[in-house]
């Protein structure tokens, strides 16, 4: 058990180091460096060289990436291009503000889609099923800039019930982010609830189909212990997993709506780092959410094996 | 003997694809999804030679004008005629996503297939990597390129072939996976068959209904990146006409000239439910599983 453990975190790590060298190698092979982002149009003779002296990018790539990594293992992840001002401390709001956001959206799209994916998988082509898994596919595939603005549309422009921007600073307290940031976390729980409750309803119908289930049936015991003792804890379990990655297209998928919404996330701390070629602070962003992904993958793979008696033996027997 | 069996195979393939059309054309999510992407490929295709007024003529006397009868859908903040644009809008999104989605499909198929037929440590370390590229945000990835390139046609197909084709190695390799144990694999590499007769012949028939669902669902992925981009101000550059770009052009004034945003809106998501109705479908029509997927 406990080499299973350790092996997984092993691959996680690594996948990590593979990500950081795929970012550092990536900007550069690219064109231009944080010099030539920042001075522009000056970018050449002495004033380039004094930059480039100052900033230490005339050392070998190697020696950078090692003093990158290892400040990046310890958190700080060295100054912006511009702003000369530590990443750590810009990035540190925006990551609590797209985690606030995120978690929000989580706690009203997860149990909504195990119920609404348990409902509709029981009532399989039922009116109900065909309603939600219609607007499941609708809410799933529009992309999430128009659904964003046809909320804002209704819900702020026709019926002025909820502001369609933020307009609160990133380093605000959270409470002020209420309640602006509603219309965000509703559009990002229906795309997250449309994909979660598919899962769900197709994993339902699998494990009702089941043996053991028909059998139970036949044996007469009541429904609803059927479907809450026998056939939901197996039905919910393949679940973590879709869980697990929509976290993962949450914190890197939202920057749309952050622009959208205007929220000072990190998304839109992204966009406008790779607008201005802010090398530094687009390493260090790629770097926290590629780690967060597999942080949270990693979490997912490793619930889904000791919640599952089968799997959980099968680690067992193989440690 | 052989040219019998050459047409056989060819008829018996034909008649499969009739099948499988006539199987998603029976479900009502097949017939709809069918009906929206035909339609839309085909105003792509005439839009140029149909449309009412000039994509670019701009009227400053029929400035956010609601629809009439000489703009039927309205005219936009630079009197533009807003059907005209609609109707042109996806030309673009159609075109670099249509070139886009076989390339990713076809080299992430093959990799996949290779390295799940090949295995070993070449196998993992690949998975490595494909694990790494898949933990960045797509949007990180394209836009650090674009930035870097131009926003060009000829920078977005590739790019966009190239990121959309890693999640494809996974899944062929996993479909590879399911297939290589059987016994008519074995059966091959004991008649001494090298691994590109076994790709071709026995892996790639058994795969490409997989790979088939996914380049459909690739395809609608890559649409909403593509038009994503262009309303971020990443993708096709004004006067061009873009459905992406066209909503967020009109998203500051939509208070009092909504129709500028709802025509593009209602094109866009058509399109998109279109694809993914008839990915559906097809998936149903092939028995592959498609609820278990995550938005990648």
């Amino acid at each position: 058990m406990l080499r299973m453990l350790l092996r997984r975190l092993f691959l996680g790590a690594i996948t990590v180091w593979i990500v950081s060298v795929i970012i550092f190698a990536g900007v550069e092979v690219l064109p231009g460096d944080a010099c030539t982002a920042f001075l522009e149009r000056e970018a050449k003779g002495k004033l380039l060289e004094n930059c480039r002296e100052a900033q230490g990018l005339n050392r070998p790539a190697v020696e950078r990436y090692i003093e990158w990594a290892s400040g990046a293992v310890r958190g700080d992840f060295g100054v912006s291009a511009n702003g000369q001002k530590s990443i750590s401390e810009l990035v540190g709001n925006r990551l609590r503000n797209s985690l606030l956001l995120a978690i929000c959206a989580l706690g009203v799209g997860v149990p909504l889609a195990i119920f609404l994916g348990v409902v509709t998988g029981l009532r399989r082509d039922k009116p109900v099923d065909l309603f939600f898994s219609t607007a499941a596919v609708f809410a799933m595939t529009i992309p999430e800039f128009v659904s964003a603005t046809v909320l804002i549309l209704v819900f702020s422009v026709w019926l002025g019930w909820l502001p369609g921007i933020v307009l609160t600073s990133a380093g605000a307290p959270a409470s002020e982010f209420f309640p602006e940031i509603l219309l965000p976390v509703i559009v990002l729980a229906m795309v997250m609830t449309a994909h979660i409750l598919r899962m769900v309803r197709s994993s339902v119908i699998e494990v009702m189909a089941g043996d053991y289930i028909q059998m139970a049936i036949l044996k007469g015991v009541p429904y609803w212990r059927i479907v809450f003792r026998h056939a939901l804890p197996n039905a919910l379990l393949p679940a973590i997993n879709v869980v697990a990655l929509t976290i993962a297209w949450l914190l890197g998928g939202v920057v749309v709506i952050e622009v959208v919404f205007n929220y000072p996330g990190l998304g839109r701390m992204m966009i406008d780092a790779i607008s201005d070629r802010d090398l530094p602070v687009v390493q260090a962003i790629a770097l926290i959410v590629a780690t967060v992904y597999v942080g949270v993958n990693l979490t997912a793979d490793l619930m889904t094996m000791f919640l599952n008696p089968r799997l959980r033996t099968h680690a067992l027997r193989g440690s | 003997m052989t040219e019998i069996t050459a047409t056989r195979t060819e008829n018996t393939r034909l008649q499969r694809i009739g099948a499988v059309l006539r199987d998603v054309m029976t479900r009502p999510s097949g017939a709809i999804g069918l009906t929206l992407v035909v339609l839309h490929l085909v105003l792509a295709n005439v839009s140029p030679w149909i449309v009412p007024y000039d994509y670019k003529a701009m009227d400053s006397l029929q400035m956010l004008k609601p629809p009439s009868g000489a703009h039927w859908l309205g005219t936009d903040h630079l009197g533009r005629d807003v059907l005209t644009r609609t109707l042109m809008g996806g030309r673009e999104a159609l075109l670099v996503t249509g070139i886009a989605t076989p390339i990713a499909v076809i080299w992430g198929g093959f990799v996949g297939i290779f390295f799940g037929l090949v295995g070993g440590r070449l196998d993992e370390v690949l998975m490595r990597v494909v694990d790494a590229f898949l933990s960045l945000p797509w949007i990180l990835k394209m836009l650090v390129l674009i930035v870097t390139f131009g926003t060009g046609i000829e920078v977005l197909i590739p790019t966009l072939a190239f990121f959309y084709g890693i999640p494809v190695i996974r899944i062929a390799r996993a479909a590879t996976h399911d297939v290589v144990a059987r016994d008519f694999v074995s059966a091959a590499r004991a008649r001494g068959h090298g691994r590109i007769t076994i790709i071709r012949r026995e892996l790639l028939p058994n795969v490409l209904d997989t790979l088939m669902v996914e380049g459909a669902m690739r395809w609608s992925w890559m649409l909403l990146a593509f038009s994503s981009l262009s309303f971020l101000g990443f993708g096709v550059s004004p006067p061009t006409p873009d459905w992406g770009l066209m909503i967020a052009d009109g998203r500051g004034l939509m208070s009092f000239a909504p129709w500028g945003v709802l025509a593009p809106v209602v094109a866009l998501s058509s399109l998109i439910i279109g694809i993914n109705l008839t990915a559906d479908a097809l998936a149903k029509a092939l028995g592959i599983d498609r609820a278990q997927k995550a938005p990648v």
